[in-house]
């Protein structure tokens, strides 16, 4: 329903403005061509990785990586302790990492929007009720507060999601209300309040628009945060379960294997790494570029 | 200021009413049987299971129920961990100091190698050193820091053996009673020869894991504050003085840049018990965060309820005690809205 009335006002113009101070940042530009290509590797990981990831080959297990002497041409990257391939595993790695970042954001951006939004029309109670609430939230420790959802309803990928979304929350919903707020003193607000305009196309169409920059931003940090948040519950084993391809809780698995065939280890923590970076450096990137009065440098 | 004191801890008391009655509801929501979730038994005989229903108030009204627990809390009665039959309480006050510490000494790396990072970096804005800077600190800032912890653990200890693996102290070579809780202050009391340095070389690593994140924040605040500042009219006046650039950026600038930096430092009091949770893992750390997360391996639901409950009411007066400070050091806080 919300997207059907929100209406992008950007002209072609916009848009080349947009990527003309977005191109200036180069480490921007980087960020964003790794996360297009592990993104690509996420579409496409059933037709690109070579083995089933969940396939265990007997015989051949704790394969070193290519670069390493003892490597088998058969498993690029090698394979884990039980035998499973290293690439198909950390290529569906990417898969789960970037669903969970992906719908974390959006849930929590469409839920903070609504209740942002809200908190700043009708004030009072409405207000009142919604910024104690996310005070609450805010006071839990984020790891703490996700224990205790899924100590309730039992670790998986999908009560990750639902614990994460919820540690989320209060950053869209203040950021919103702080934004829409400012706007409702704006002249035009008042214009299209005296022209009779609705609450809800007041809400959605008049003001909501002008508070996209930030969202943007915080909506591009917020998958990376989520993305590392839900890698440490999967490294705690209250995540995504095994024998599922999660790079935290493939990281966890091999904790034993540390010493003697550190690789296994090594690399879902990269893949983490380099996936959070390049999102990271986007996000700083959408910031200069979206949002000329955070820019700081 | 007194006003301001007493508004402040005001807003924290429906803050906390719903605390309590968050993890009042936790241990309700738990799956499985109420009486075995909090006694951790299984198979109770259905006679024993009434008088224990009885014993622990369940029979009573639900409202009723959360009155009393309410009662316990400001009685000091947290529950009993299931596993190991002893108050939360104690087991929390126990273990906490070791998390304090932990906390504490991540905290000293982080702000004192991220506020110098920051300075250098604003005031060679655009160079080399600036751009390399950056790219550590958002390096840092998006590090998996369990991983991080692994792999500082393979090289430093397992390969060149400079550091213990895990752990606060040796406890074959040394051993000191817990005064204070705190074992660097205990093993400086002990007075034992290579104590105090045994316990430095163990939170050595499980600082820095700790205080990365912290350090890459701190780094990116100071640096963008700095920026700020230096384009104010007082430094420009200190420039035009003549003052040396030393002078400039350490003192006329740096203490007008420090202020949002030590709040936001004050704020992260949250974000390091988080990261304690997965430091204290890694390194077997007996800490809270170790605590929370054996609890709920074990099942323990009363210590997972009562240690969240404590978790969350120390950050929230933590967070007032910044906004304590942070008013006295800026007025106009206090006279706002």
């Amino acid at each position: 329903m919300v997207s059907e009335t929100i209406t992008t006002p950007k002209s072609r113009g916009a848009f080349a403005s947009f990527w003309n101070s977005f191109s200036e940042n180069r480490g921007a530009v980087i960020g964003f061509y790794v996360v297009l290509a592990i993104v690509f590797i996420a579409v496409f990981a059933p037709l690109l990785a070579p083995y089933n990831p969940l396939e265990q080959f007997k015989g051949e297990t704790k394969l070193p990586p290519f670069w390493i002497h003892g490597a088998d041409s058969k498993y690029w990257l090698g394979t884990d302790a039980v035998g499973r391939d290293m690439t198909s595993r950390l290529m569906y790695g990417a898969r789960i990492s970037l669903f969970i970042g992906l719908s974390v954001m959006l849930v929590s951006m469409v839920l903070g929007v609504i209740l942002g939004l809200a908190s700043a029309f009708y004030g009072g109670i409405v207000d009142v009720i919604i910024i104690r609430v996310m005070d609450l939230i805010m006071a839990i420790p984020s790891l703490v507060l996700e224990i205790l959802i899924i100590a309730v309803t039992g670790p998986s990928l999908l009560n990750t999601v639902i614990a994460i979304t919820i540690v989320y929350l209060p950053r869209y919903v203040r950021l919103l209300r702080a934004s829409a707020i400012a706007e409702l003193s704006k002249d035009y607000v008042t214009a299209a309040k005296v022209s009779g305009v609705g609450k809800l196309r007041l809400m959605l169409v008049t003001v909501l628009p002008n508070c996209t920059a930030p969202l943007i931003v915080q909506a591009a940090l917020g998958i990376s945060d989520a993305i590392l948040e839900a890698s440490g519950l999967g490294f705690l084993g209250l995540g995504a379960q095994p024998p599922t391809p999660e790079w935290g809780a493939m990281l966890a698995d091999t904790r034993d294997l540390m010493q003697s065939h550190p690789w296994v280890m090594a690399l879902p923590g990269l893949c983490i790494l380099i996936t959070v970076m390049a999102i990271n450096l986007m996000g700083d990137g959408l910031r200069d570029a979206l949002d000329p009065r955070l820019r700081k440098s | 200021m007194i006003k301001f004191l007493f508004k402040r801890l005001l807003l924290t008391v429906p803050t906390f009413v719903a605390l309590m009655f968050i993890t009042f509801l936790m241990i309700r929501l738990v799956p499985g049987d109420p009486i075995e979730v909090r006694r951790g038994e299984r198979g109770i005989s259905p006679e024993r299971l009434e008088m224990l229903r009885h014993e622990m108030g369940l029979d009573q009204p639900i409202w009723k129920q959360f009155g009393d627990y309410v009662w316990g809390i400001f009685h000091g009665d947290f529950g009993i961990s299931v596993i190991s039959k002893t108050p939360v309480l104690h087991e929390f006050l126990t273990l906490f100091p070791a998390t304090i510490e932990l906390s504490f000494f991540a905290m000293l790396i982080a702000a004192g190698l991220g506020i110098p990072a920051g300075v250098f970096a604003a005031s060679k804005r655009g160079s080399v050193y600036d751009q390399s800077l950056m790219g550590i600190a958002l390096t840092g800032y998006s590090m998996p820091i369990f991983w991080w912890g692994l792999i500082l653990v393979l090289f430093m200890s397992n390969t060149l053996h400079l550091t213990p693996v895990s752990g606060r102290t040796d406890l074959i070579k040394y051993f000191y009673p817990a005064v204070t809780g705190f074992a660097t202050i205990d093993s400086l009391i002990s007075g034992q020869k290579g104590a105090f340095a045994d316990v430095l070389r163990h939170l050595i690593l499980p600082s820095i894991v700790l205080g990365t994140i912290p350090m890459a924040v701190i780094a990116r605040m100071t640096r963008s504050a700095m920026l700020e500042v230096l384009e104010e009219d007082y430094v420009r006046t200190a420039r035009a003085k003549g003052l040396s650039t030393y002078r400039v950026i350490g003192i006329h600038a740096l203490r007008n840049a420090l202020i949002p930096v030590i709040t936001s430092i004050g704020l992260q009091v949250g974000t390091l018990l988080a990261g304690a949770v997965l430091t204290e893992n890694i390194f077997s750390w007996p800490g809270v965060g170790h605590w929370l997360t054996e609890s709920i391996a074990r099942r323990d639901y009363p210590a997972l309820q009562g240690g969240i409950l404590l978790i969350a009411t120390i950050v929230i007066i933590v967070n007032v005690l910044v906004d304590l400070t942070y008013a006295t050091i800026n007025p106009r806080i206090r006279y706002g809205k």
